[in-house]
């Protein structure tokens, strides 16, 4: 009997933890159908992909609202003649099957012509075949990993995979990079400890930090992963506390970082934690506490508030109503949503006013050429479907908020 | 080695809220041999009960040796109506069903007690700050406890005490006992079976409500979904422990706390393991732990000394 019964344990526990992990990865984007063809004019939707739920949930929301404000900003101005713009916002949760789900659904509703998102680039390697299969333009304005636009092969030779996924954010390529420059050259620490949880961003961005850093003459004097579904990071801080380590670099993001941020301070290694865009968000600073004050992260362009073609985006989200930050992709949201827009014009102006049947095609061959000044600043996209604009930013958290250090274009390694 | 106390200090504080969760785990298939797969969103209950009436009932700025006692006894009560509710609702009325149905029917009350959470419970959709302890860290030698791990220092011997004091010396206790070994000789003895399942339900949510006040407090943070992933560890501490005992359980999550800190500190010094001994691989050395454990010692460290039954 005892056996039995210690089988039905096991056969449970598999179970519940099967069950569990399902249905964290249930769509609950409700909106389906199109509205294409009504009346005179045609409508044409724009889909957002992004973690509108759970421990992303802000900047999913920032993106949602930023592109909902470039939607109806292009309505306003009845930008393209007899084409009203319509988004439609599902949730991918952070997880690659979801946003593989949302991806599928988004083929299937012919409105759809462009796709902003995902955030993770975890959740967009998984989408980007089926929108390259449907020949459906996807802008992201967050992603960073390299391989999205340059191939798993990026650093020996870059061949881009698909020919419909765009970004305007800037690559982990430049970005651990230019963190590894600042922390060695400016803030003059030469003993690092590099974290990371070993998601596609994560430990993309850390060796990418850590290849730049050992290049530069520091020394890496720790490595770990976290298990990013854990809270509980005593065990690391104390091996980072007795590591020796000047600064903790750790790619990944906020939810684990703010966390693994107090819990090194807390240990007693009072060293701040650097991180990449992922960190940049302003629950960072609530997670990890009052000793977060010194902790750095880059993130991608120049801060949207310095920039004047930035102040007329701020105006109009604040007069826009919005409950949630327009967080760290806000301005790229906007932009990646506006490079659909500009395609989407340019399609209809080409074939006499209205929407040709292959419009799928002719928006995305679109995309590649669009340039505009956007609210990051110029917006058009290289050969690989990079962002041409490499400006980046460093952060430091000052006072309870995040404050632009410094920005600059990385110059080369 | 220097590092070696601070380490056992972290796994024994990671392991004392294990075992709180893992006691009503332990209880409740002790008595009625079910697994209640939803004790961890208990556990999770209890600390949004502690939460809200820090953040909802009690003014702004409430110093916290005034808040804590009265958000304790928040999360004890809200922890306990949810436990006690789904024993009466959802377990009760399959007590002679076979064993498979009571133990779906906890699975889904786990997501339910979730999503709901999720869906009503204020901002809840990530995670929310949780008032932390003010005053430093207290350094003993070269052991380093945090403002918010006092709680649990203090809480998890303090709990364990009273529950051997009432296990073993109330009537209530000794009618534990008796139902855990043989549920209808108990009742022909007088022993209202009724109310000590709904006993041991609430012993168990109580405790839960402790190591969710503690979770809270040492990572000033939850969220909807903590209950899942340590809900499952404190099932593994009870497993490990010998499930149906108590002391088992505290036990089991001691020893699985420290194996998870020990094997993120040490593993990855061995030579040709350093692939294996990152953080993210601490559960599964411990989940190794259980396996070996099952496969040398099938009825646990200590045993079952509660339940005989199974």
């Amino acid at each position: 009997m005892r056996q039995r019964s210690l089988i039905a344990i096991t056969a449970a526990l598999a179970a519940g933890a099967l069950t569990l992990t399902a249905c964290g990865s249930r769509d609950s984007g409700g909106d389906k159908g199109s509205d294409s063809g009504k009346g005179g004019g045609t409508t044409v939707t724009i889909g957002i992909d992004a973690p509108l739920t759970g421990d992303l949930s802000a900047l999913g929301l920032g993106i949602k609202n930023s592109v909902d404000l470039a939607v109806n900003t292009a309505n306003k101005q009845n930008l393209v003649k007899g084409v009203t713009f319509k988004m439609v916002a599902k949730d991918d949760q952070a997880q690659p099957s979801s946003g593989q789900q949302n991806a599928s659904a988004f083929v299937s509703d012919s409105s759809v012509l462009g796709v902003v998102g995902p955030l993770n680039s975890s959740v967009a390697q998984s989408m980007q075949k089926v929108f390259d299969d449907a020949k459906l333009v996807e802008v992201s304005p967050a992603n960073t990993n390299p391989a999205l636009t340059q191939g798993t092969d990026w650093q020996k030779t870059k061949s881009r995979p698909y020919k419909s996924y765009f970004r305007t954010a800037t690559t982990d390529a430049i970005q651990g990079p230019f963190a590894a420059q600042y922390v060695f050259n400016k803030a003059k620490k030469t003993k690092v400890f590099v974290i990371d949880d070993k998601k596609t961003y994560g430990a993309g961005l850390a060796a990418t930090f850590t290849s730049e850093f050992t290049k530069l003459g520091g020394k890496v004097v720790g490595t770990e992963h976290i298990n990013p579904d854990t809270k509980d990071f005593s065990a690391v801080a104390t091996k980072v506390k007795n590591s020796g380590a000047e600064v903790v670099y750790y790619g990944g993001e906020y939810p684990q970082a703010g966390p693994l941020s107090k819990q090194i301070k807390a240990a007693g290694a009072n060293i701040p934690l650097i991180g990449g865009d992922g960190v940049y968000d302003p629950t960072y600073i609530k997670l990890a506490g009052s000793s977060a004050t010194g902790d750095l992260a880059t993130s991608v362009g120049a801060p949207v508030e310095t920039l004047a073609s930035a102040k007329e985006f701020v105006a109009n989200y604040k007069a826009g109503g919005y409950k949630e930050d327009y967080a760290a992709y806000g301005g790229y949201s906007y932009d990646s949503a506006w490079a659909i827009i500009e395609a989407v014009k340019k399609v209809v102006d080409d074939n006499g006013g209205k929407l040709p049947s292959d419009a799928r095609a002719k928006v995305t061959a679109a995309v590649q050429n669009v340039s505009f000044d956007g609210v990051t600043g110029k917006v058009s996209f290289d050969e690989y479907g990079d962002a041409t604009n490499k400006q980046l930013t460093v952060y430091s958290v000052t006072g309870g908020a995040w404050k632009a250090v410094e920005s600059g274009t990385y110059a080369g390694g | 080695m220097n590092e070696l106390p601070q380490q056992l200090v972290n796994g024994l504080l990671l392991g004392s809220m294990y075992g709180l969760v893992a006691i009503g785990y332990t209880m409740v298939y002790g008595i009625v041999q079910l697994i209640n797969f939803a004790h961890g969103e208990i556990f999770m209950t209890g600390a949004f009960g502690a939460l809200t009436v820090y953040a909802y009932i009690l003014p702004d700025g409430t110093s916290m040796w005034v808040a804590l006692p009265l958000m304790l006894i928040g999360a004890i009560v809200v922890a306990v109506t949810v436990a006690v509710g789904a024993e009466r609702f959802a377990y009760r009325p399959l007590r002679t069903a076979p064993r498979l149905a009571p133990l779906i029917t906890a699975i889904g009350l786990s997501l339910a007690l979730q999503q709901a959470v999720w869906a009503w419970y204020p901002e809840a959709k990530s995670a929310r700050t949780f008032p932390t302890i003010p005053g430093g860290p207290f350094t003993i030698g070269n052991v380093t406890i945090q403002t918010g791990d006092i709680f649990l220092v203090v809480a998890a011997p303090l709990s364990m005490a009273f529950l051997a004091y009432f296990v073993m010396r109330t009537r209530t206790g000794r009618g534990m006992q008796a139902t855990a070994q043989d549920p209808d000789t108990a009742k022909l003895m007088g022993v209202n079976t009724d109310r000590i399942i709904v006993i041991a339900f609430a012993l168990g949510a109580a405790f839960a409500a402790v190591g969710g006040v503690a979770y809270g407090l040492k990572y000033g943070q939850i969220d909807f979904k903590m209950g899942f992933l340590l809900g499952l560890k404190a099932f593994t501490a009870a497993v490990l422990g010998g499930i149906g005992n108590i002391y088992g359980a505290m036990l089991g999550g001691l020893v699985l706390g420290v194996a998870e800190a020990l094997s993120t500190a040490y593993i990855a010094d061995i030579p040709g393991m350093d692939k294996f001994g990152s953080q993210s691989w601490a559960d599964v050395w411990a989940f190794i732990l259980l396996i070996l454990v099952l496969l040398f010692r099938p009825q646990g460290l200590l045993g079952e000394r509660v339940a005989d039954r199974a």
